[in-house]
């Protein structure tokens, strides 16, 4: 929190707007102590003068110096500026909580209320109510005021209801926290950044707003005087000498800038969430493993794999693998492990300013690392297919399922409008989509999370993918849905031998579809063993932690279950040895200072642990 | 004693029936798994039992009387442990927020209290002064059933309480509830969509489809000799079982609770149900009822599936 303030001053433009701002309200302060009896001088020998070495601003019709009277309104001016604020603030803050301390019912008509009052013109308010608190200063005061309330009540309202909906309201409700005390100290402090923000260029609008008002006589009143009404008094000789005009104008615009300037630099400094984390590098482990040589059936195969972000923080950090044609092969991890932004990097999807580098990224043959021209373009959107978890983000909302499919053969495979969508509804029915040629007119809305990750596996199968890449696929979805997709998926690979790269933080998932599974903690595959065995091979303490810790319909429930002590890798701060040295019981001095190179047995069972061999037998 | 039942309970929003007539009693010292897919209304009939949704019609009784308004003994720890905590308070001052007035007076004995609760829940007490952005998500989840506890309540509600944590860290938090239920004695609505996760848990497991309970018993009954079609439904889906699926209903689509199918709301899917039995008239026009079958399933043909069903059997 304090950070962020800090943050909002290390920019030049918070910086200057600060010292703007500050040499403002100094001068509220100090300025009539300074200049209050030059300014209420009256010199009849000098009336109307122009600039002189004397009144550097001249001086009015009663000889008062115009310069000294210009500093002395700073304080009316600001005071008035904030004073209005505050009352708008206030105002808008009871009536923006007000739905949540009335209730439902009374609350809905406060909402109302306040929707209809935002509906009016600012200006149009204060004039309306200038009327009716009567001309002078305090009948401005709170016309600005007021009229500024509907908008922050507005704010308020939306900023409200998010907080309101959050768990930890909830949860203070039950536990007996009343209706006021919920508001203090826990809505109000979660809302608070954005309304100061707004508060403080509302304040430099007010400013402005106050000056027209007093310009227009309906303001402060004399004797009196602000910026205002100064601006008034001297804009009648403004062709004799404009410095009269000039100079409470200059003080205005000035301060006005300071307030919004200051407002804008603390949006964008609070806007920003994130600080960038100074890391260590992290080093590449001593023994680099055997590039090892793709089989000719190799779909894709990949070697020295990384994914870096400006920080520089590097999430996937030297993943190597292959998948051969018809083959389906997991990856398993937690977040923050780098599996979904591997599959991104192998579809290419990583975006600026992100960056991958890689040994080897290869894919039917065709280097991915060069070119990205129409041919591999192509390439990846005819034979390589994608699933998100999330089904719902995956389709546009405005169009047809049918034409969204379509599309795909129409750019990738030039069909024409018609064949392209006749194999849209061919396709929708292969991914067992009941009434297929219906749903091809349907929106994706109109169907369900299970239909429409069907419809997204059918999108990939317009083309002939060789491979299809599937993140968190069934995550989203319930267990029953959940086998659907699975089933689907099983019988798309055996059925026209496509490979299957499934991504999942469940093992259980991974080990119902695939062969083989590779273990990926801290953006490094740890281990790498066939599917249907992992209990007995597993030989990382990581995946037989994480084999143990998940309960499965055989776990003996009378057992705590095993768990992993620590909490996962922050892939900003990597040790500089073994990542899960931290949390593994068997790690030792070695483990701390060298990351373990990952190296294959003869089966071709892969494993990165400097221990490997001293785990033996089952994980419980 | 501590028994919570709900008595016919029915919550609308609107025209959706959320929760349709639920009778399910959590007996004293024991742990209710709740199961269910989304939109069955397992949450809502959790955020009815503890209040923060009335329900449309039915009772919700402690020991057989209505719950208390001062005191509360019931208490809920949510799903997201990263939104159920305010960030801008420290996790000592969210878990001293819910210790009630009477039971620790003073600066001194609340801060005892707080040091108890954390204690309680695995936590070092010198993690009372952080705030919930410098813990990791089990930690923040401790840090929610602290404060569950801090009411001194007599039953938890647990909703999903492991779903949105990293599988590494589910283990131990499950373990902890399950020790904390055994050492304090208290009883339970856990729910989740897990069954592997519920089976380790519950003592009773209560299974939900549709706004409605269509069987419930002890775990090992229902999880061994599934009475309900849906049950063995979802018991096939855990991933691992190799089930047959009967090939008229194998992608059928779950039913919107906007629009609940008439007469059994399961049949549509139904694997013993009209779909596959074409001359099973009654599932689309009566609604089962739980009375007289085992664990209460509602089933027009529950007693057939064993006879009918033999071959699903998981082993």
């Amino acid at each position: 929190m304090r950070s962020r303030w800090g943050s909002v001053l290390r920019t030049p433009v918070g910086v200057s707007a600060a010292a703007l701002l500050a040499a403002v309200l100094l001068l509220a302060v100090l300025a009539p102590l300074v200049w209050s009896a030059e300014a209420d001088a009256i010199d009849t020998g000098s009336i109307l003068r122009g600039s002189s070495a004397e009144h550097w601003m001249g001086t009015d019709n009663l000889g008062r110096d115009i310069f000294a009277r210009v500093m002395v309104a700073t304080r009316l001016s600001v005071v008035l500026a904030l004073v209005a604020t505050s009352i708008g603030v206030l105002a808008g803050l009871v009536l923006g909580t007000a739905p949540l301390v009335l209730g439902a019912r009374a609350g809905r008509i406060v909402t109302a209320a306040v929707n209809i009052a935002v509906a009016f013109p600012g200006l149009l308010l204060a004039l309306f109510f200038a009327v009716i608190f009567g001309v002078g200063a305090t009948g401005a005061l709170l016309a600005i005021g007021f009229a500024i309330a509907p908008g922050f009540a507005r704010l308020t309202q939306t900023l409200v209801a998010r907080v309101a909906g959050l768990d930890f309201v909830a949860a203070a409700r039950l536990a007996g926290v009343g209706r006021a005390r919920l508001i203090v100290r826990h809505i109000l402090p979660n809302i608070g950044e954005p309304l100061m923000v707004n508060a403080t260029i509302a304040a430099g609008n007010t400013l402005l707003a106050f000056a027209g008002l007093s310009f227009l006589g309906l303001g402060v009143q004399p004797p009196a005087y602000d910026w205002g009404r100064l601006l008034g008094d001297g804009l009648g000789g403004i062709y004799i000498h404009p410095a009269a005009a000039l100079a409470p104008g200059v003080a205005v615009v000035v301060a006005g800038l300071a307030f919004n300037l200051f407002g804008e630099a603390m949006a964008k400094g609070i806007g920003r969430q994130t600080a960038a984390v100074p890391v260590r590098r992290w080093r590449r482990p001593a023994a680099t493993p055997v590039q090892r040589v793709p089989g000719p059936d190799a779909v894709l195969a990949v070697e020295g794999l990384r994914v870096s972000f400006p920080g520089p923080v590097t999430p996937v950090r030297g993943v190597g693998f292959t998948v051969r044609r018809g083959e389906a092969v997991g990856i398993v991890g937690e977040s923050g492990s780098g599996k979904t932004l591997t599959a991104l990097a192998i579809a290419r999807l990583i975006e600026e300013p992100g960056e991958v580098s890689a040994d080897r990224l290869e894919f039917l043959g065709k280097d991915l690392r060069t070119g990205s021209g129409p041919a591999l373009r192509r390439l990846l959107g005819t034979s390589l297919a994608m699933v998100f978890q999330d089904p719902t983000t995956s389709f546009n909302p405005t169009r047809r399922m049918g034409r969204q499919l379509a599309e795909v053969a129409e750019v990738h495979q030039g069909l024409g409008r018609r064949p392209a969508l006749a194999r849209a509804v061919d396709r929708l029915r292969a991914v067992r989509i009941p009434a297929a040629e219906r749903r091809a007119r349907q929106f994706p809305h109109e169907f369900s999370g299970g239909m429409r990750q069907r419809a997204m596996i059918g999108m990939g199968l317009m083309g002939t993918p060789a491979l299809i890449v599937a993140d968190e696929p069934t995550t989203a979805l319930d267990v029953t849905v959940q086998k659907q997709v699975l089933r689907l998926l099983e019988r798309i690979r055996a059925d026209d031998s496509v490979a299957i790269l499934l991504i999942s933080h469940d093992i259980a998932v991974v080990r119902e579809v695939c062969d083989r599974v590779l273990v990926m903690y801290a953006g490094r595959i740890v281990e790498e063993l066939p599917a249907a065995d992992m209990h007995r091979l597993a030989r990382h303490p990581y995946t037989r932690a994480l084999l143990a810790a998940v309960p499965d319909m055989t776990t003996d429930r009378d057992r705590p279950l095993a768990a992993i002590p620590g909490r996962p890798a922050d892939p900003t701060r990597l040790p500089v040895g073994c990542a899960f040295a931290p949390r593994c019981p068997l790690a030792d001095e070695q483990c701390v200072r060298e990351d373990p190179p990952l190296v294959a047995d003869v089966l071709g069972h892969r494993v990165a642990c400097w221990h490997a061999d001293l785990v033996v037998g089952e994980p419980r | 004693m501590s028994e919570l039942s709900f008595e016919d309970v029915t919550v609308r929003f609107g025209r959706l029936t959320a929760v349709d007539g639920v009778n399910l009693t959590v007996p004293d010292g024991t742990v209710v798994g709740l199961v269910g897919e989304s939109g069955s209304g397992k949450s809502t009939l959790a955020r009815a039992a503890v209040g923060l949704i009335r329900p449309s019609g039915g009772r919700i009784l402690l020991d057989g009387r209505p719950l208390p308004r001062k005191t509360r003994p019931l208490q809920m720890v949510f799903q997201d442990p990263y939104s159920s905590l305010d960030p801008r308070m420290t996790v000592g001052d969210s878990v001293a927020e819910a210790i009630p007035r009477g039971a620790a007076a003073g600066r001194t004995a609340r801060r005892a209290e707080v040091t108890r609760l954390l204690e309680l829940v695995d936590l070092p007490p010198d993690r009372a002064g952080l705030y919930p952005v410098q813990l990791s998500g089990g930690q923040r989840q401790r840090v929610a059933l602290a404060r569950a506890l801090a009411g001194r309540p007599e039953v938890i509600i647990a909703d999903e309480i492991t779903s949105a944590l990293d599988v590494s860290i589910q283990g131990t938090v499950l373990n902890l509830v399950r020790d904390l239920q055994r050492r304090l004695r208290l009883s339970m609505l856990f729910i989740s969509h897990n069954l592997a996760v519920v089976r380790y848990v519950s003592d009773i497991i209560a299974v939900m489809y549709l706004g409605r309970i269509v069987e419930c018993g002890p775990a090992d009954d229902v999880l061994l000799d599934p009475q309900h079609p849906y049950t063995r439904e979802l018991l096939a889906a855990i991933p691992g079982t190799d089930a047959p699926v009967e090939a008229a209903v194998a992608d059928t689509e779950p039913a919107d609770p906007h629009h609940p199918p008439a007469g059994c709301r399961f049949h549509p899917r139904c694997p013993i149900g009209p779909l596959v039995h074409p001359d099973r008239r009654a599932c689309l026009e009566i609604e089962p009822v739980a009375a007289g079958h085992r664990n209460g399933a509602a089933c027009h043909f529950a007693a057939d599936i064993v006879v009918r069903t033999d071959r699903h059997q998981p082993v």
